[in-house]
């Protein structure tokens, strides 16, 4: 039935992307036939296998021109029986960010003229988890931790029932088998939708072209992950998709000089994160939204 | 064939004379013309820029990531609301005075989604996308999404507020009556629709639990309250310029009547607002920041106050000048208090309502979002063009309204020239 469905869609699609075409056909012989191809490139999950192909050897030229290095593009699929845990012990973070900078350097994130961060650590008065109202996003002192104070840092929850998925017009956002929200940077419109119903400030926006230099450029990367973005896309944490269905821990985890940050596969009883859910004080950020975040901040108990 | 050939010839005939009746006017409708063409040209510019270098050129920020774009997208459907309150009056109840000028309020409905529909594409970070979004072509995520019920719910509007009064005003220039049983159910199907895009954009809001200050249920019935002040102040506005360009009648009944609805549809807005505000500051919990920021400032931030507060008066005072009938029925109080309500509705619709949204962000985060000259021009060219294409509407319906473009006069034309080779053939 689904299936009847979708090659009627399709159907009318191509039909329908033809016509498109052939109307714009004026405009569009003005352009070159990358530029075309680009503009009718179809959502990634719709393609064939040979059209991934096509649009990853594309990539890969391209990355190669601009960064002058050949990128690694992967395009693998979730692992079975997967889904991703994250877990943070506050009464160990030190609010030192080292994982913020490790994160965008994983990640292929802007540096300049929009720095984008995808974790952002909250410096909040001892005796309140609760109301960021007071927080401080932006403290800079010589050393850290500092007196009186707790860290709070923050990234996308991965909500096994996420808002943003739900609001975006046009599916270009969805969450993987293993649990990730993910973005098709190539079908985002750039409507920020999404941004205004993240209740934890997952999401960022590339507001103009992103700033990422020939040296810093991580050239392994994931599709649905941290290959470099364009201008005016949406974009967020993915728990460094590129290295997780590799068997690696994401670029947070690793950078944590305190070992505050765990990472494991909640459908396993045997892994770390099943360990702290089961054995410590776990609780979620904005739990009565309904969001059911993946992400658990614990205490030593 | 012949008849096709005829009805191609017609038509012909129809767009022929329609650019020659856009293209004569006085002097002033060219300096106005002009005027809105040279404020397009200036939009498209900026706009051009934005479209190059990206949304980096607007002050927008990943804190408050919607401003003066989507503020005016959310006070312009309310704008097109206003079409209703002439037709319910008008087709319902008979009310003679309105049915007569019904035709240019679903004109300006139009004209008003098309302004709301450019305020969403130029707010689209990228545009060149655009047809992902299109039902059947793209892969829209129908019925999930609020914005994609508001794509089909807007372009609907549009579409009936185009099809009604052009299918009326074909008819009345073949000389005609409308038959009513083919075109009625088009103009009662636009009255829920008319309330549905309203609902759908305040729902587009509603339902994001990530933000309480629009995450409130009364925020639907404030959308249609509101709507139904700023629209119908407008259009008394647009009314009295008609009427003084062109030969259209347009009763001053009609325009009180209009007036006491605006009442009774102000009341209604102050009304809920205070329920709302009461609920916010009684039980005073940390939802009430957003409410703080509008209109006491937080911690230190206080750019929208003023705005607010100015807004709250002119509401108030629309209010009591549209209540009490002696200032309702003079024609300069009556400007004064629409031009409040244009005015107020703005500010307390547009970015008194989506900024606050955004402050403070969901990690508590305050920043301040003041649109930047850019944002300003291009949304200057948007309204430009709104009222540009209403004005080239109007040129063309008024003078149907009245009966100086009609096709009698096309058939005269005909007949006269049949006539003549009819007689130069006979002559030897």
């Amino acid at each position: 039935m689904k299936n009847k469905n979708l090659t009627r869609r399709e159907f009318i699609r191509n039909l329908s992307v033809t016509a498109l075409a052939g109307a714009s056909l004026p405009l569009l012989s003005s352009c070159s036939k990358e530029e075309v191809e680009d503009f009718l490139q179809k959502h990634f999950l719709e393609m064939t296998e040979e059209e991934k192909k096509q649009v990853i050897a594309k990539l890969e030229r391209r990355y190669v021109e601009q960064f002058g290095k050949i990128f690694q593009i992967s395009t693998q699929e979730a692992l079975p029986e997967t889904l991703w845990g994250y877990g943070l012990e506050l009464s160990r973070c030190i609010g030192c960010r080292k994982c913020v900078y490790a994160c965008a350097q994983e990640n292929n994130n802007s540096r300049y003229a929009r720095q984008l961060h995808w974790i952002r650590v909250l410096r909040l008065k001892r005796g309140n988890l609760i109301n960021f109202e007071d927080s401080e996003h932006y403290y800079a002192p010589e050393t850290v931790p500092e007196k009186g104070y707790v860290y709070l840092p923050v990234q996308c929850q991965q909500c096994q029932n996420p808002p943003c998925v739900k609001v975006c017009p046009i599916h270009a956002t969805w969450q993987e088998p293993d649990g990730v929200v993910v973005v098709d940077y190539n079908w985002c419109i750039g409507c920020r939708y999404c941004i205004a119903a993240c209740p934890y400030k997952g999401r960022v926006f590339n507001w103009g072209e992103p700033n990422l230099s020939k040296d810093e450029a991580n050239p392994n990367v994931h599709y649905f992950g941290n290959r470099p973005r364009m201008k005016c896309v949406v974009e967020k944490c993915t728990f460094c998709i590129q290295r997780v269905r590799q068997g690696r821990y994401p670029a947070c985890v690793e950078a944590c000089p305190t070992g505050s940050r765990k990472f494991g596969n909640l459908l396993d009883p045997k892994s770390e994160i099943r360990y702290i859910i089961e054995r410590k004080r776990v609780f979620r950020l904005r739990e009565e939204l309904n969001t059911e975040p993946k992400f658990y901040y614990f205490f030593e108990s | 064939m012949e008849p096709i050939g005829n009805i191609a010839r017609e038509t012909w005939h129809f767009y022929k004379k329609t650019l020659f009746l856009v293209t004569r006017g006085s002097k002033i409708y060219y300096t106005w013309c002009l005027s809105l063409l040279t404020m397009i040209i200036i939009g498209f510019i900026f706009y051009w820029k934005q479209y190059e270098m990206g949304l980096i050129e607007t002050n927008l920020t990943d804190q408050v990531s919607w401003g003066l774009y989507i503020a005016n997208f959310t006070y312009l459907v309310g704008m097109a609301a206003a079409a209703v309150l002439l037709v319910i009056p008008a087709y319902i109840y008979q009310f003679k005075p309105i049915k007569e000028i019904v035709v240019f309020g679903e004109l300006f409905a139009a004209s008003c989604m098309v302004m709301a529909i450019l305020f969403v594409m130029v707010d689209l970070g990228r545009l060149d996308r655009f047809w992902h979004m299109l039902p059947f072509i793209g892969s829209m995520n129908f019925p999930a999404s609020l914005l994609a019920w508001d794509v089909l719910a807007l372009n609907g509007y549009l579409l009936l507020n185009l099809f009604i009064p052009i299918y009326l005003l074909v008819r009345s220039y073949y000389g005609k009556k409308p038959n009513w049983k083919f075109i009625l159910p088009f103009i009662l199907l636009s009255i829920p629709w008319a309330v549905g895009i309203h609902t759908v954009t305040a729902f587009l809001y509603n339902g994001l639990s990530a933000r309480p200050f629009w995450n409130a249920s009364i925020l639907a019935p404030r959308f249609l309250a509101s709507a139904f002040c700023s629209g119908p102040a407008m259009i008394i506005i647009i009314f009295q310029i008609i009427r003084r360009v062109s030969d259209i009648k347009i009763e001053d009944s009609a325009l009180f009547k209009v007036a006491e609805l605006i009442a009774y549809s102000m009341f209604l807005n102050l009304f809920l607002l205070g329920a709302e505000i009461f609920k916010e500051y009684y039980s005073g919990t940390v939802h009430m920041a957003s409410f703080k920021y509008l209109f006491e400032g937080l911690h230190e931030h206080t750019a929208l106050v003023p705005w607010i507060w100015t807004a709250m008066a002119m509401n108030v005072t629309a209010f009591f000048l549209f209540l009490i009938p002696s200032t309702r029925k003079r024609l300069s109080t009556l400007n004064l208090g629409c031009l409040f309500i244009i005015v107020g509705v703005w500010i307390e619709k547009g970015p008194g309502f989506v900024i606050p949204g955004f402050v403070p962000d969901p990690l508590g985060e305050i920043h301040e979002y003041v649109p930047n000259l850019l944002e300003l021009m291009v949304s200057f060219g948007i309204w430009a063009t709104g009222l540009l294409i209403f004005t080239l509407l109007m040129k063309v319906a008024i003078p149907i309204e009245t009966g100086e473009f009609t096709h009698i006069e096309y058939e005269r034309g005909v007949i006269t020239k049949k006539s003549l080779e009819y007689l130069n053939r006979g002559m030897p």
